[in-house]
């Protein structure tokens, strides 16, 4: 690890072009009793992005998104979350920036003694919204998930897909500045996955809110990449042979490293010998 | 619906009777297994022994510091030893330690045995030939009923310590006439009530224990509702069975 | 809890030529690492290292008990700041208070019976079972009623919060929750402890009541004695000394009962059986802990009140 930046961490760069990026990592080491999870990581988000984090299980992918939201804190680097410098901020201070984004989490994280209704509204809920309007919004982000009818149930029976369905659903809720995503797929059958990710894309294509996505599964990265969402026929369509989408592109970790950052295409013709094998 | 609640708590009742005489019979023949027995009576005999010695310093403490208030009303302050002595040994040393070891063994018990049930294993004994009642449940029962006696006297013994701390430093009652106030006036009737308060309250804390454990249902939330309706219901039994039992010695040695 | 962070000690920290500021930031940093590998060492079954020396272990109880001093302050600070969350405040009064009636009011009832045989047993070999009444009354008021109710709503409802937060924490509810915007310690933890503290006063008057009920049943209908006379006696060497310390008891016992069971609940590790473990844990510490700072108010109230 560098020594040198333990002495003196690097800070992200102050925005010079003026669009910030919405998450900036910067030197982010992180470890807990042992050797490091994440070391010297470093990389950013820019608005309107969708960024694929690519790994085998337990590199610390799901590490990384938390602290991007603060929910954990690093062992020194610099992170700043929509112009703020995460890692300076206090608990109390981080609770209004963590409102502004969403997040999705592995196992959805659904409260079980809440209605689906309570779940998604809970943000609303919290900000003393009148309850028509509520009523009003949650059905149409239950709407945009397709699971209208779930309203009045209760997250014990529902489905695992389902699950992450109105998951995505809470997160989306107040249209929040950037979306984490954390394995939406993650124990889902092939079926399922593919709706979750026409929603992911669904979401990238209509509202355009920068996101990372944590992935084990490359076939599904590959989908959002080769496809767009349709919002006419509404369903997903294949870009033109040979096209990618501009906006999305992959990160790679591997044993706390970032091994790869760059775009499809360049992840299909990198030398890297591990991101060849994980590729196949 | 009063009428549903009704049968359902006399179900309840009838079930749980027949099954801890199961686990009791279960001694009587073959094969008994004794080291599961062993097992059990170190983690709720040697488990809970610290938490007991201290509540029970404290409880003797608590009871010297009370006394001397409550009998100085009566006109009568030289029994202290004598009223902590009795107090802990026929009344608040079963009872607190009963409650104390039913707040971490039959809870233990419980969510031990419930996630047993929820995730199959214990089906899967059944289906290897292995009667779950014999192998999980008499064991703790038996090592309960052995262990709670001894943990009462240790409750018993440190809160005589205690009581005698705070008579020594706070009374000023020389601690041989604390002693021999406390010995002296503890009968054969006093000892067995002593004694048999445990006995009893080891057996209702293990089955109830066990029993709310292996009627579990509904995954990991049913295993939590088990453990708290265990220790909920196992505490108020020891205290209505503290009752009777009291009520019974009295009769029998009056 | 998660925060256990361990910093990565840069290889410079080994060189013997550091400026005064970087040494003073290795030592901290090592210190600290040790200090939490000590302090953690337990929550990680799987971590290899040989665990259980003195050292390790006293380390551990006073990280805990650091950690839960902050824990419990923070919580108590959240009561007089706001957004205050009152609807969760009223749901968890219902939950503890009527809840635990039912137990409570056949815990002191059978307490006050059991009282009232053996002390009128006791009583008669001086000839004095008239003054069962005042005796049933003054222990149930100062020293029962508070103790048994305190470790009776420990059972039923330390463990259930116990058991609550911690399956919270092992599906990742709580860093949901934290993800919306809110502050579980002010949402789950505050609530509860200011319900708890105000409930567990009313729930040891209602004790009190049912075990002087208790006595005068076994007094009247067992040992045939006058039920004006009991009444009276448990009435009139009641003094304000003995109110004032069967009340401020359950306002201590019900602050532990709160904290350490959201306290353990918060702190659950390895899924359902760590929920499990943080249920028995958080019952015991808050039972031992009741009877500890039962008798610290007893010796403190007796020196500010002394007995008439």
């Amino acid at each position: 690890m560098s020594d040198a930046s333990f002495l003196s961490p690097a800070r992200c760069p102050e925005p010079s072009d003026g669009t910030p990026p919405v998450v900036c990592f910067s030197n982010v080491y992180i470890s807990f009793l042992g050797p490091a999870v994440l070391a010297d990581l470093s990389f950013t988000v820019a608005p309107q992005e969708t960024r694929i984090l690519l790994g085998p299980a337990g590199v610390g992918k799901s590490v990384l998104l938390k602290l991007a939201m603060g929910l954990l804190r690093p062992s020194h680097g610099s992170i700043r979350l929509l112009g703020n410098e995460v890692t300076a901020m206090t608990e109390e201070e981080l609770f209004p920036l963590r409102a502004r984004t969403g997040m999705v989490f592995q196992e959805s994280a659904l409260f079980d003694s809440l209605s689906v209704r309570d779940n998604v509204a809970y943000q609303l809920i919290q900000a003393r919204v009148p309850d028509e309007e509520i009523d009003q919004r949650v059905r149409e982000a239950l709407r945009f998930v397709e699971l209208e009818r779930t309203f009045d149930m209760f997250p014990g029976d529902l489905s695992g897909g389902m699950k992450r369905r109105v998951a995505i659903a809470r997160a989306l809720i107040r249209q929040p500045e950037l979306i984490l995503y954390d394995s939406p797929t993650g124990g889902l059958d092939p079926v399922t996955s593919t709706t979750i990710i026409e929603l992911v894309m669904k979401q990238r294509d209509v509202y355009r809110t920068p996101s990372i996505m944590v992935t084990h599964r490359v076939q599904d990265a590959f989908m959002l990449c080769t496809h767009r969402f349709d919002t006419g026929v509404g369903h997903m369509v294949p870009l033109p042979k040979g096209e990618t989408d501009p906006n999305t592109t992959f990160l790679m970790l591997d044993q706390g490293r970032m091994i790869f950052d760059g775009s499809l295409h360049e992840l299909l013709h990198t030398e890297d010998p591990f991101v060849r094998e994980f590729l196949e | 619906m009063i009428e549903s609640t009704l049968k359902s708590v006399v179900w309840s009742v009838q079930e749980y009777t027949i099954y801890t005489w199961r686990a009791v019979l279960c001694l009587f023949s073959p094969p008994v297994y004794w080291t599961d027995t062993l097992v059990q009576a170190d983690t709720i005999g040697a488990g809970s022994a610290l938490i007991v010695a201290l509540t029970g310093f404290f409880l003797g403490a608590v009871l010297a510091l009370e006394s001397d208030s409550l009998l100085a009303g009566f006109g009568a302050t030289g029994y202290m030893g004598r009223f902590v002595g009795m107090t802990l040994l026929i009344e608040l040393g079963p009872v607190l330690t009963g409650i104390i070891v039913a707040g971490r063994n039959a809870s233990t018990m419980a969510s031990e045995l419930g996630s047993m049930v929820v995730t199959e294993q214990v089906d899967a004994m059944s289906s290897l030939g292995v009667d779950p009642v014999r192998k999980l449940v008499t064991p703790r029962l038996v090592a309960t009923m052995v262990t709670l006696p001894l943990l009462t006297l240790v409750a018993d013994a440190f809160g005589l310590v205690g009581g005698g701390w705070i008579s020594i430093v706070r009374l000023n009652i020389p601690w041989h006439k604390y002693l021999t106030d406390a010995y002296a006036t503890a009968g054969w009737p006093d000892v067995i009530e002593g004694l048999i308060k445990p006995v009893v309250f080891a057996f209702i804390l293990a089955s109830d224990g066990c029993f709310y454990g292996m009627r579990t249902t509904g995954g990991a939330e049913g295993v939590s509702r088990s453990t708290i309706q265990a220790v909920v219901t196992s505490s108020v039994l020891i205290l209505f069975a503290d009752f009777l039992i009291s009520r019974i010695m009295i009769q029998l040695f009056p | 809890m998660g925060l256990a962070a361990e910093i990565p000690i840069p290889a410079q920290c080994a060189q013997a030529t550091l400026h005064r500021p970087q040494m003073a930031r290795c030592a901290i940093l090592i210190l600290f690492r040790d200090f939490e590998a000590g302090s953690s060492s337990r929550q990680d079954p799987a971590n290899p290292m040989p665990s259980n020396t003195i050292d390790r272990t006293a380390k551990d109880i006073v990280f805990t008990v650091q950690e839960y001093s902050l824990f419990a302050w923070r919580a108590l600070v959240n009561l007089f700041t706001p957004p205050r969350y009152w609807p969760d405040f009223l749901v968890q009064a219902d939950i503890v208070g009527v809840g635990s009636a039912a137990i409570v009011l056949l815990s002191g009832f059978f307490t006050g019976g059991v009282l009232a045989l053996q002390s009128s047993a006791t009583l008669a070999q001086f000839g004095a079972t008239a003054v069962t009444g005042r005796f049933v009354s003054i222990t149930m008021i100062r020293e029962l009623g508070p103790v048994l109710t305190g470790i009776m709503v420990a059972g039923r409802n330390a463990s259930s919060m116990a058991s609550e937060l911690g399956s919270m924490v092992v599906t990742e509810q709580i860093d949901a929750m934290r993800a919306l915007g809110v502050d579980p310690m002010r949402k789950l933890v505050t609530p509860r402890i200011a319900s708890t503290i105000i409930m567990l006063m009313f729930l040891t008057i209602v004790a009190d009541a049912c075990g002087i009920f208790g006595g005068a049943a076994v007094t009247v209908f067992m040992n045939g004695q006058d039920a004006t006379q009991y009444f009276s006696e448990a009435y009139e060497f009641l003094h304000y000394p003995d109110i004032i310390q069967g009340m401020v008891k359950p306002l201590f016992s019900g602050y532990i009962i709160a904290s350490i069971g959201c306290f353990y609940g918060m702190r659950t590790t390895g899924g359902t059986e760590g929920v499990g473990r943080s249920t028995i844990q958080a019952v015991v510490t808050a039972s031992v802990l009741i009877i500890f700072v039962d008798f610290l108010l007893t010796q403190i109230l007796l020196t500010l009140f002394p007995p008439l």
